[in-house]
């Protein structure tokens, strides 16, 4: 028996838009309940929705990233359902003019390679508040939340394994922070996944495939991988038992319990789902000139996987330093400024893998927020590569670059790490060492055992009286050079 | 023509709408709706071929605003109305159909 | 004198009142005194705010003493439909879900009527959710119409027209989502304007058919509805249907009303009147002849699509109705029943308990039309018919500058007299209606009365954003009809 999972991917987005979608109420998180409301958002009688023309914006840019055919033409629609946490009893989206559609993505495949999946759609929607359950007595709802603006964004069932689930739900992630359109922080809920998977299975020369399952609002990676793992079990076991095979009629939708890791079958609705879809008649259509479409096309970057593949290629960074570098994009720009500057890329690379990302890191920013020039990076880079400094002197000097905005020359002449380039300095100190060191010259002189330790011994003793600001491999050709003649 | 509408989907439309209707209700709307949906059924007659779906009479498309904060409602406000709270929360008996949302 | 007073149109008040012929406290006594008088009879509002009318009142005449420039309604009393939000008082749409529901905010409308100063004197009684041609379907009782306790005040803003005629106040605000604006203008002898949609805010008035809804003025007189539509009309941020001024130019309506207009063509459109009364036909006639009198040329026209105007509108109202109703549930604000256990009960019971028999009755046939299995049938095929209705009349006021219809099959009927049969009752809102489903203005003139006493209106149509044109082709009518808006018989004020 041949087993292949297959999965297809409902991914909401939450953008990082001030506003919500249709009011001027602030999207934050953790407020205190109820006090990021006003009509529209509460739905209260006679409010009306007002678009937000950032969250289209960043929509559009995020459909592009992905490759999507954007509408030219596209609407509003209500999809009606009853909930608490929906206070108009509709949710204001778009069923069918979404505003991109047929893209795709492209994810590092299991082998290394790329692999696209195919986007179906990418709209966008207002998200719906906050149900609190008080331990079944009663519930409370918080509409904080309601309003604010989601991207959803559904696969093609072309993904073939949990762990490719999830590499494609952390390149989006990727992806849209590099957009600048979602922080895309997973504690905060701002990427919910609803995989649908099922398993085409070969036996005695036939295929079939398993019902569907929809997992429901998953919020991490984890989870989405180990719950599509567990269905993709499941799924093989209750075909082994039941035989029952995918119908128009008999798709599931399962919850994934975190504690015991299992996915549970959730309710069944009694009726088949009826959103009574139909255009907002409060809002007009939107449409998408190329003039407003050039404008955000000038905003799309280079994606960071794209990106990652040329680091290796064109600078021969390896795979993880490339990876790093592009996880942060203000770092990737930072890095492709400075090689253009001039900066070695593996020197650059360093410096902003190992002080860069952490200080950044340490002060909870971006790299690009370090105010690091390019230049000075660069600059920085050559110093090291010239033996003007040593590495660790660079270190210390781009932490010092960092905390006072000064350029690396003037920081490392005032902190005295310029390496003595000057050989007739250094002639002179190793002159004094040698004098005062005659057991150890004479026993390096000699043929025994002990020459090699004792010519260290005398390239340590130099590098001492420079206080470190000599290049010890200068130095030592130097002093043989100057044994060998004596 | 058969009857557009009977009891059983009378209490299905309205269940949809949440609506709670009596058995002299229900009794009552299906002998009605029965009637207007039979006359609203007479725009099937018509020809539209070649006519657009039209949901709006507007020469407008576009209309957008600024992503800027505007002045809301603070949680007394927003309460003001409310049949029930917690605090400021808006509070209701049980939700007892988990997974009835979308 | 206070009878003077209240046989003025706005425009005449608003004029003695900054000119100090009048005070403001005085002319707003007087509607008090006759809302004192006569609402209990007549049932035409569901709030009155005394106090804060008079104290309104205090302040503009005190701010026209000091020389203070006030705005084009300073100190006239105006009312407000119930479905038009204010911070003040509740805003109920004559249903028991919203029976104790206040707004935290006013309707663009309102800010712009307390803008130009006018007094809002109360709001008034209204079919639930504009739900209705009578009135009857208040939960708070029926609207009485004036002109015969007996009869019906019209609707969905019967409140409005009634209190327009029973002078207790100068003008009012409705909504027209099918004819609720003219129709009851018509049956209480009132002008009464439906602008286009898009042309007056819709923020704060709490929907009905979103697509349709339009707020409109009641008035006295022609040039009352250009001075309120000049109040309340023009672009608002807050409502994406409201339309820019690149589409309609802000214009003094007023300015040009009485101008004369060369080469007028009325259209009639042929059959149309076939199941009009009598009285009603007969008014047609007369204000085809005041046309002709004055020079103008009548066309007659065909609008075959019109037969399908009821079905259509019905299924689009309410399905967006369905959408539009289903925040009444509750949870948030509203009336809840006593009687859920849990959330879904919450819904269905306070919906159940809440909302009455018509608004149950649409909102049974919007999910309907909407649901799947029907949607194509119903309403995606209304909206292609909407279209084509819509094409239909633009053609047809491309052979004319306006179209004259009756309003309404009949006069004022007796109250009850329709609860019965509710097809019967949307049927007649076949004169009112094509106007919704093009977006187009209209006006209902009141043109005298017909035997029984009962006030008969006629309909006038034009173009989209022709306001300007529409009121003054309606001006002619009103002059030629020499019927100005005449106190009801039995009412003495
Ligand atoms: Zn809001």
């Amino acid at each position: 028996m041949k087993v292949q999972v297959v999965v297809g991917l409902e991914i909401h987005v939450q953008l990082s838009t001030q506003t919500k979608l249709f009011c001027g109420c602030p999207v934050r998180f953790a407020a205190p309940p109820n006090s990021l409301v006003c009509p529209v958002c509460l739905g209260l009688p006679g409010a009306l929705p007002v678009l937000n023309k950032k969250a289209v914006d960043y929509a559009i840019l995020a459909a592009m990233a992905l490759n999507c055919q954007i509408a030219s033409f596209t609407k509003w629609d209500r999809k009606g359902y009853y909930y608490p946490d929906l206070p108009k009893n509709y949710q204001i989206s778009q069923y069918d003019l979404p505003l991109g559609k047929a893209g795709f993505i492209e994810v590092q495949g299991d082998d290394g390679g790329i692999k696209q999946v195919r986007i179906r759609r990418v709209h966008l929607e207002e998200d719906a508040g906050k149900n609190l359950h008080a331990g079944g007595a009663y519930s409370c709802v918080d509409l904080n939340r309601a309003g604010t603006p989601l991207l959803e964004i559904v696969t093609e069932p072309d993904i073939t394994s949990a762990a490719q689930a999830r590499a494609l739900a952390v390149e989006l992630q990727r992806i849209v922070r590099y957009l600048g359109v979602s922080e895309a922080d997973m504690q905060k809920g701002h990427m919910r996944f609803e995989p649908n998977v099922n398993l085409r299975i070969e036996t005695d020369g036939q295929a079939f495939r398993t019902p569907i399952v929809e997992i429901k609002n998953l919020n991490s990676f984890r989870a989405l991988e180990a719950s599509i793992r567990y269905e993709a079990d499941r799924q093989v076991q209750e075909f082994l038992e039941s035989g029952q095979v995918m119908t128009s009629g008999n798709k599931t939708t399962r919850g994934w319990d975190d504690v015991r890791q299992v996915t549970v079958l959730q309710r069944q609705k009694e009726e088949a789902e009826d959103y009574r879809y139909f255009p907002d008649p409060d809002l007009v259509p939107v449409v998408i000139n190329t003039s407003w479409l050039d404008q955000i096309k000038a905003l799309l970057p280079e994606l960071p996987l794209r990106r990652q593949i040329r680091f290796v290629q064109q600078y021969g960074l390896s795979e993880y330093d490339a990876g790093v570098l592009t996880s942060d994009r203000s770092c990737a720009d930072l890095f492709d400024k400075a090689v253009e500057a001039g900066g070695r890329p593996k020197r650059v690379c360093n410096l902003l893998t190992q002080v860069g990302l952490r200080v950044a890191n340490e002060r909870g920013c971006s790299v690009g927020d370090l105010g690091l020039s390019p230049v000075n990076l660069a600059t920085l880079a050559s110093m090291i590569e010239e033996g003007k400094v040593n590495a660790t002197s660079g270190v210390r000097i781009l932490e010092q670059m960092i905390a006072t905005g000064q350029d690396p020359m003037t920081l490392a002449r005032s902190m005295d790490l310029l390496q003595i380039a000057d050989s007739s300095r250094l002639e002179s100190i190793i002159d004094q060492v040698l004098s005062m060191q005659q057991k150890a010259v004479q026993e390096a002189c000699s043929e025994g055992k002990k020459a090699q330790k004792a010519f260290n011994f005398l390239v340590g003793q130099v590098m001492q009286a420079t206080k470190g600001q000599a290049n010890p491999t200068v130095i030592a050709e130097m002093i043989r050079k100057r044994l060998g003649g004596a | 023509m058969d009857n557009l509408i009977d009891k059983a989907l009378v209490r299905k439309v309205a269940s949809l709408a949440r609506l709670e209707l009596s058995e002299q209700e229900v009794k009552e709307f299906t002998g009605q709706l029965c009637a207007i949906l039979e006359y609203f059924h007479k725009i099937n007659l018509l020809d539209t071929e070649g006519i657009e779906p039209l949901a709006h009479c507007l020469p407008i498309t576009n209309r957008l605003r600024e992503d800027q904060i505007q002045p809301g409602l603070d949680p007394g406000q927003a309460l003001k109305n409310a049949p029930d709270r917690d605090g400021d929360l808006f509070k209701v008996p049980p939700i007892l159909e988990e997974g009835l949302g979308p | 004198m206070l009878d003077a007073i209240l046989q003025m149109d706005c425009l005449a008040l608003a004029e003695a009142i900054r000119t100090r012929q009048v005070s403001s406290l005085e002319a707003t006594s007087a509607c008090l005194e006759a809302i004192d008088k006569y609402n209990q009879k007549i049932g035409a509002f569901l709030t009155v705010f005394q106090q804060q009318a008079l104290d309104q009142a205090r302040d503009v005449d005190r701010r026209i003493q000091a020389g203070d420039k006030v705005g084009p309604l300073a100190g006239v009393p105006i009312a407000v439909k119930d479905n038009i939000c204010t911070t003040f008082g509740p805003t109920t749409c004559g249903s028991k879900i919203l029976a104790n529901f206040r707004s935290p905010c006013n309707a663009t409308v309102v800010e712009r009527l307390m803008r130009a100063d006018a007094i809002i004197i109360g709001k008034t009684n209204m079919d639930e959710f504009a739900m209705g041609s009578t009135t009857e379907n208040s939960a708070f009782g029926p609207t009485h119409n004036p002109w015969d306790l007996g009869r019906v005040a019209g609707g969905s803003s019967g409140g409005s027209a009634a209190a327009v005629a029973a002078r207790m106040c100068f003008g009012a605000l409705g909504s027209d989502t099918g004819g609720s604006i003219r129709q009851p203008a018509a049956f209480c002898g009132v002008v009464g304007l439906k602008p286009t949609y898009g042309r007056v805010s819709r923020f704060g008035l709490v929907a009905y058919g979103s697509s349709l809804d339009q707020i409109g003025p009641l008035a006295r007189s022609v040039r009352d509805c250009a001075l309120l539509l000049n109040v309340i009309g023009g672009h608002d941020p807050k409502d994406s249907t409201s339309v820019p001024p690149e589409i309609v130019p802000d214009e003094d309506l007023l300015a040009r009303l009485d101008q004369p207009i060369d080469g007028l063509r009325i259209g009639l459109v042929k059959g149309a009147t076939e199941g009009a009364d009598l009285p009603i036909r007969q008014a047609i006639g007369r204000a085809v002849d005041t046309y002709r009198a004055m020079g103008a040329e009548v066309v007659e026209l065909e609008i075959p699509a019109l037969d399908y105007s009821v079905a259509t509108y019905y299924i689009i109202a309410t399905a967006e109705a369905s959408s539009n109703l289903a925040r009444y549930d509750g949870v948030h604000y509203g009336y809840r029943s006593p009687a859920a256990r849990d959330c879904m009960e919450v819904y269905t019971r306070s919906r159940a308990e809440g909302l009455g028999k018509e608004v149950k009755r649409r909102i049974m046939l919007g999910t309907y039309a909407l649901s799947s299995g029907y949607y194509d049938a119903y309403y995606l095929k209304a909206l292609k018919v909407r279209n084509l209705i819509r094409q239909q009349i633009f053609a047809a006021l491309g052979q004319c500058d306006s179209i004259l219809m009756p309003v309404a099959p009949t006069t004022a009927f007796s109250l009850g007299q329709m609860a019965a049969d509710p097809l019967k009752m949307y049927l007649a809102d076949v004169y009112t209606i094509p106007a919704n489903l093009a977006g187009i203005p209209a006006i209902s003139i009141p043109v005298g009365l017909d035997g029984a006493g009962l006030p008969v209106g006629v309909q006038l149509l034009g173009p989209a954003f022709s306001e300007g044109r529409l009121l003054r082709i309606a001006r002619i009518l009103e002059k030629g009809a020499h019927w100005t808006c005449q106190v009801p018989a039995g009412l003495t004020v």
